[in-house]
């Protein structure tokens, strides 16, 4: 079976006064049903900016490049026009925002919100949007949800808001469900009863989740597959837990060494040395090498794309080095 | 929002005191004479106010108080007509120009900025030269059609913000059409400035209305309005002040009634505002 979204070769541009800048430079990555793959990177790394382009929702003057390709079953989505593509958000792909606190319109209630979401692709009666609306508030465990539905978003706290954000991105039983930092603007504790959701409502429903996340913390035992992401590329790709075992790429070693650990013996935490580089001024060839403890020569060139294992690919020049 | 209008204590005497003229504008009416009776030329003309007539009759023997009721009919219906159509002119032009942007906005707004620069009374008198005689439902046009400028530019300095709000990008990301976009998600939430300068809007119509009135241009006899009273009492003003002064207080009462609600919803709904 064809995989449920296959994107091969995305590129995103932003005309700038200091020429184009290509945010998103060619990313590659499949997603089956029912499985989870986390983009995982630093801010400006433009893994959010891969999560709008699937539903084509790039800000101006940001543009999709020729070339790039993003199918759901097998469909083009670049190739839709307006009406179709309306109906492919919401529908097909729902979408949950970073920020809860200000993702709701603050006028409306909740129920109310969450039945314009069904109404917008579905010819139901008002009451009966209205029902499912409480039904899918009670799904993703907001208690007293028919008292609930009433509320306004205000009178809700953030997990709560975020949790209705779920139950309006899920209202039309999406294939895919696209979160994009949806746990940053929470706490810890609320953190994980969001990700406890979303793994369940992906388990009983069969869906797909694209995770954007900046921490590797959240991706362990979440995810199926890891996808990290540096400077507009993916520079590795691996199963979950082949990543955690092994990481191979020199930027997600350093991803790790910088992340703090319960086991560790040593006090202090190894950050990356530097910042990302613009998108106006990617360095050539890796584009972590002006970072990269092991840089080499050969690092000015584009590196190859390697298979570390089955399924685990990186594109550092480093690999090939050690196979020699 | 009333609530919060109410918990002012401006805002708290406006509103007792505009419910007290809109019901007395309403059920007066119904216990006072015909205010175009001129029951007794000779003998009833400019009587002091008194047991019979509260506020006098005026020169043509009228009850000025019949007349003072039913002005306010006429003033507060010609207002809040007026407003309500600027308000709505305004929200459209200012949706357009926010929501589209670019070239629509810029000739919008440039055409606004130009309407903007002529005195509000200029283009009205121009615009009622038309007429002989204007009628009643012309007037309220014409005083619509001129206070919609700065509403539009509120409206669309909300949209702009409210634009860029995330609920909104949600919105699209989750499929609603564009008429969905504006109508629920923008315009709501565009409202409440507009409502506050609406309220602030009726007092200059009723304001505008009487002086219209009074300069001979606005309502005209036999149709009660508070300006046209004035004019008449000019000629009686030293014998008979009352036939002026009655309709005079309504329109000061009126208008301070009107402000002081505007400004506590203003209050209430600003919380930049202390």
């Amino acid at each position: 079976m064809s995989p449920l979204l296959e994107v091969t070769g995305l590129r995103v541009t932003f005309p700038t006064a200091a020429g184009p800048a290509r945010a998103v430079d060619g990313i590659s990555f499949t997603l089956d049903r029912g499985k989870t793959l986390a983009l995982v990177g630093e801010s400006g790394c433009g893994k959010s900016l891969t999560a709008l382009s699937l539903l084509r929702l790039v800000p101006p003057p940001g543009v999709i490049e020729a070339g790039s390709s993003i199918r759901l079953d097998g469909k083009d989505l670049l190739a839709l026009d307006p009406e179709p593509l309306r109906q492919v958000r919401g529908k097909r792909i729902g979408m949950v925002f970073q920020d809860p606190m200000t993702s709701l319109n603050p006028v409306f209630t909740v129920g109310d919100q969450i039945a314009e979401g069904i109404r917008a692709h579905e010819k139901v009666s008002r009451r009966e949007a209205w029902a499912r609306a409480v039904a899918l508030l009670q799904e993703v465990g907001i208690p007293d949800p028919v008292t609930r539905s009433w509320s306004y978003p205000h009178q809700m706290s953030g997990g709560m808001r975020q949790r209705v954000m779920i139950a309006i991105a899920l209202s039309c039983r999406p294939d895919l469900l696209v979160a994009d930092e949806p746990t940053t603007a929470l706490d810890v504790t609320v953190q994980a009863q969001i990700l406890e959701l979303l793994d369940r409502l992906r388990d009983e429903r069969g869906m797909a989740v694209l995770l954007i996340t900046h921490d590797l913390g959240i991706v362990a035992g979440r995810a199926d597959r890891v996808a990290v992401m540096y400077a507009g590329r993916i520079v590795e790709e691996a199963p979950t837990t082949a990543l955690f075992r092994h990481p191979t790429h020199p930027y997600t070693q350093g991803l790790f060494a910088s992340m703090p650990r319960l086991s560790a013996t040593r006090d202090r935490l190894v950050p990356i040395k530097g910042n990302v580089p613009p998108a106006t001024a990617w360095p050539p060839g890796c584009r972590f090498h002006p970072r990269c403890p092991s840089a080499m020569p050969e690092c000015v060139t584009d590196p190859p794309l390697l298979a570390v294992e089955s399924e685990h690919t990186m594109s550092c020049w480093l690999g090939t080095t050690i196979r020699k | 929002m009333l609530k919060g209008a109410w918990e002012q204590p401006g805002g708290r005497r406006g509103l007792l005191l505009l419910a007290v003229i809109v019901i007395v504008a309403l059920v007066g009416p119904a216990f006072l004479p015909d205010p175009a009776s001129q029951p007794d030329l000779i003998h009833g003309a400019l009587l002091p106010p008194g047991l019979g007539h509260l506020f006098g009759t005026d020169q043509l023997s009228r009850d000025v108080l019949s007349r003072v009721v039913h002005g306010a009919r006429i003033s507060l219906s010609v207002a809040l007509l007026a407003v309500a159509l600027s308000a709505t002119l305004g929200c459209l032009v200012g949706m357009v120009a926010g929501y589209f942007g670019g070239w629509t906005d810029a000739v919008l707004m440039r055409l606004v900025d130009g309407a903007l620069a002529i005195p509000r009374l200029f283009i009205l008198l121009l615009l009622i030269a038309v007429w002989d005689h204007i009628p009643l439902a012309a007037l309220i046009v014409v005083l619509g059609a001129t206070g919609w400028f700065g509403t539009s530019r509120l409206v669309r300095a909300e949209v702009l913000r409210l634009r860029e709000q995330e609920y909104v990008g949600a919105a699209v990301a989750l499929g609603a059409q564009r008429r969905r976009i504006i109508l629920r998600h923008l315009l709501p939430n565009a409202l409440a400035p507009v409502l506050v300068a609406s309220t602030l809007a009726v007092g200059d119509v009723i304001l505008i209305e009487a002086g219209l009135s009074f300069l001979g241009l606005g309502i005209r006899p036999p149709t009660p309005s508070w300006g046209a009273m004035i004019l008449d009492a000019r000629s009686t003003l030293f014998t008979a002040p009352w036939t002026g002064a009655f309709p005079g207080l309504a329109i000061v009462i009126t208008v301070v009634a009107v402000n002081l609600v505007g400004e506590s919803l203003r209050d209430a709904l600003d919380p930049r505002r202390l």
